[in-house]
């Protein structure tokens, strides 16, 4: 994997649109949305891998995932690139007719696509060639027959070839073959509270050699359940198939609606979105500096950390009527208005919470016991971190700083003064100091967006032609991605999340390779990594 | 480390009121909407409803707690709203919302089993919001221990089930093994929305309609997610330390349903 310095960097958006003509310039047709920052370029299939190697590696763009679209006619591809500043988007289209399969696989130059590759494999029945390992991925082997492509149109969900008695004699695949290997399964039940979600962990005895996980237990097609569902109703959806982090599962989907009808938010409705999510990031990661704390068995720690995650719950319910948040986006605004008293109560909580993180910090950072166990574990270094386009404080505390509401501000956030935060080390005790800091920064956004909430409206007329829009939203856990597309009548044909879990599960296997047993409950905790958003 | 142990003391003890008397604190609880005499466009504010939880009879509005996925819809942006119940003692047992049995308070479990209990918490699928809320009951505002509440991460010691999410299709080996594997007198007390009807999930090829089509379930706890508060209501109640809910908008003399709006006085 190149991790060198990428060549081109920092250019100009026109300066960038010339070099990717200068260098694709026979084949490749550009529709460009400058309003977007968004390039579509149309790449047909034998050049795929060479224009993807060439975003991802000598521009410097991250991975944003791959959308499969199939319309009445043909295959669409959409492989979507982003970057900072100049760079924007940049959406790879490849087509094919309905009765071709075969794409070439990207995965050798981008690495990041290898899953997305799998999903789509799984789920449309699209062959990818060149990919190292396809199949048992989405569907469990051992409780679907082959052939079973669920996201094709025409699929019959109640027909009963595929229904499945599943089979207990089925066992997953093992990588290490060294004489005395054994393997240690976990999950999908495991532990005390978690989510249903399966490791192996390969070892000769003492230590872990390496894990692999196999997840999809949760999966409740929700990709499948928003077709053909009105563009209202699909948010329902949006909210609650990852809900500790649905503010911002919700706030993608609803920018990638608007994106789609062209509709302006409302000013207040704008900053009071960037109120909950921000208001959301801060509970999330009191409740992500919660399991750390839990993880390493630090009763103390742990309790004090759960009562600042159950205040800003308290506070959410306060605010909104509901913990979670539901309920209060609309398409086009927010559902109802907050007043403004009870943003500045909402307010003086939150700056409660980062007296009590910032007293917390400060004890947890001479607890020595405490940081023997997580400094040095799970270490993610940069360029792994790059080569599976990380997000989140995942990627941030290896010091690869992508977060979206900088490098690729959206509507809220233009004129707020807040700090990417980024540490360097990649372990389990960088990204607990990440969490803080942000947390912190988190409260820094409330107090603007509070000070300067302007009154009127909160929501929009939403009238949505059709069309296709991504909408992004730096989520807690990292940047969360939904590619929609809308029919004429406002229904949907196609909601695809990308969400950051997914992004982040990827490389989960890297951090968590050669290791002591006992320490896999602390590099999972210190990943953040939410099953719901992996498994959809 | 003597540093944590005044920074403990200077944190005081947090801990709810709940069960020796109503907890009031602001945002416990999301609510559920109350049924009954509505009036004209019954009907109307009903078809708003994109689960099916509310059903218009005349002018009545009755609410199915178990399909309600909070979305407000029946409160916002209408004229007039539906009335909002704020209170958290949800939790009501199978057999007697089913008229199977008497409806009466027999618990779950026998009497030995009333002071401890060791639960088992199984995700079927759950969005990450009831575990989250499960996660909670171990904090120090719930503390569940000191209500002989216990979790659990093998079958073979559990007295409960606690199931969330709506039964995927990979999770169902998994959970009827877990199930198999618990010593009898064993208790299913099914979580959330999903759990219960399906929630957002119900339809989906790749997942069951709730527990109920699975296992057997004892006790059903509402809500999309129940806030703690009605989490531990629902253990109270498969310990038979606590009347259950009976079901609300349906017109009925059941004094626990008095009790539970009584309790409810935690408001905005």
């Amino acid at each position: 994997m190149n991790a060198d310095r990428p060549q081109e960097r920092r250019v100009t958006r026109e300066r960038f649109r010339e070099l990717i003509e200068e260098r694709w310039p026979t084949v490749v047709h550009s529709i460009v949305d400058l309003a977007n920052a968004t390039i579509e370029l149309d790449c047909p299939r034998r050049l795929l891998r060479e224009l993807c190697q060439g975003l991802f590696h000598d521009f410097d763009l991250a991975f944003a995932g791959l959308t499969v679209e199939e319309d009445a006619s043909e295959w669409k591809l959409r492989y979507v690139f982003y970057g900072d500043g100049e760079a924007g988007w940049v959406h790879v289209l490849a087509r094919a007719p309905l009765d071709d399969t075969r794409f070439p696989s990207i995965v050798e130059s981008v690495h990041a696509a290898d899953w997305h590759e799998r999903v789509a494999e799984d789920l449309y029945g699209l062959q990818f060639e060149g990919h190292p390992r396809l199949g048992d991925f989405v569907l469990h082997d051992d409780v679907w027959q082959e052939g079973v492509e669920p996201m094709r149109r025409g699929f019959d969900a109640e027909a009963a070839m595929h229904q499945r008695q599943p089979n207990t004699d089925w066992r997953p695949v093992r990588v290490v073959e060294e004489s005395g290997a054994f393997v240690m399964p976990i999950g999908p039940k495991f532990s005390g509270v978690t989510e249903s979600v399966h490791f192996l962990l390969e070892t000769v005895g003492e230590d872990v050699i390496r894990t692999s996980t196999r997840r999809y237990y949760k999966w409740r097609a929700i990709e499948k359940l928003a077709e053909g569902k009105s563009a209202a109703d699909a948010l329902l959806l949006a909210e609650r198939f990852a809900a500790t982090t649905a503010f911002a599962h919700g706030f993608a989907y609803c920018r990638a609606a608007e994106a789609i009808a062209g509709t302006v938010v409302p000013p207040r409705a704008r900053l009071l979105r960037v109120l909950l999510a921000e208001l959301e990031r801060l509970r999330h990661h009191a409740g992500a500096i919660q399991e750390i704390c839990e993880s390493c068995a630090f009763a103390v720690a742990s309790s004090h950390a759960g009562i600042v995650e159950e205040d800003l719950l308290r506070a959410s319910g306060q605010l909104t009527g509901h913990r979670y948040l539901f309920g209060v986006l609309a398409p086009g605004g927010l559902a109802c208005d907050l007043t403004t008293p009870a943003c500045r109560t909402t307010l003086a909580q939150a700056q409660e919470a980062r007296i009590a993180l910032g007293a917390l910090l400060r004890e947890l950072s001479i607890s020595s016991s405490f940081l023997d166990r997580l400094e040095e574990v799970g270490v993610i270094p940069l360029r792994t971190a790059r080569a599976y386009s990380l997000v989140g404080p995942v990627a941030r505390a290896s010091s690869y700083l992508r977060d979206l509401r900088r490098a690729r501000p959206y509507p809220g956030y233009e004129d707020l003064e807040f700090d990417v935060p980024s540490e360097e080390e990649g372990d389990g005790y960088a990204r607990l100091r990440l969490l803080f800091s942000e947390a912190e920064q988190s409260v820094r956004i409330i107090e603007q967006v509070v000070a300067r909430l302007p009154e009127g409206p909160v929501r929009a007329p939403f009238e949505p032609p059709g069309g296709g829009a991504l909408g992004w939203v730096e989520a807690p856990r990292g940047g969360t991605f939904a590619w929609l597309r809308l029919d004429a009548s406002g229904v949907v044909v196609r909601y695809r999340p990308v969400t950051p879990s997914f992004i982040n599960w990827h490389a989960f296997q890297l951090g968590a390779e050669k290791f002591a047993f006992q320490d896999f409950p602390i590099i999972l905790s210190t990943f953040d990594l939410s099953v719901a958003e992996n498994d959809l | 480390m003597s540093e944590w142990v005044i920074k403990g003391l200077v944190a005081g003890i947090r801990t709810t009121v709940y069960p020796k008397a109503p907890e009031r604190a602001p945002g416990t609880t999301p609510g559920f909407p109350a049924g009954g005499e509505f009036g004209r466009g019954a009907s109307e504010l009903a078809s708003r409803c994109p689960t099916g939880a509310l059903a218009a009879r005349g002018g009545t509005i009755d609410v199915d707690e178990r399909r309600c996925i909070h979305c407000y819809r029946c409160v916002r942006g209408v004229e007039r709203p539906l009335g909002w119940d704020r209170g958290y003692e949800w939790a009501t047992q199978a057999h007697s919302r089913e008229g199977l049995a008497t409806g009466s308070e027999r618990p779950a479990l026998g009497r030995p089993y009333r002071k401890s209990i060791h639960v088992i918490v199984v995700d079927a699928g759950d969005c990450g919001a009831c575990l989250n809320e499960v996660r909670q009951l171990n904090n120090p505002y719930y503390n569940m221990h000191r209500l002989g509440f216990f979790v659990t991460p093998t079958p073979r010691h559990a007295d409960v089930l606690l199931v969330v999410g709506p039964v995927t299709d990979h999770m169902r080996v998994a959970l009827r093994k877990i199930y198999d594997a618990m010593p009898t007198p064993k208790c299913v007390v099914a979580v959330g929305a999903c759990a219960l009807s399906g929630g957002v999930f119900a339809g989906s090829f790749t997942c069951k309609r709730g527990v109920a089509d699975v296992l057997p379930v004892e006790v059903e706890v509402p809500g999309n997610p129940p806030p703690p508060l009605a989490i531990l209501h629902g253990l109270l109640v498969a310990a038979g330390r606590a009347a259950p809910a009976r079901r609300r908008g349906v017109p009925e003399d059941g004094e626990a349903t008095a009790a539970s709006r009584a309790s409810a006085g935690a408001g905005e």
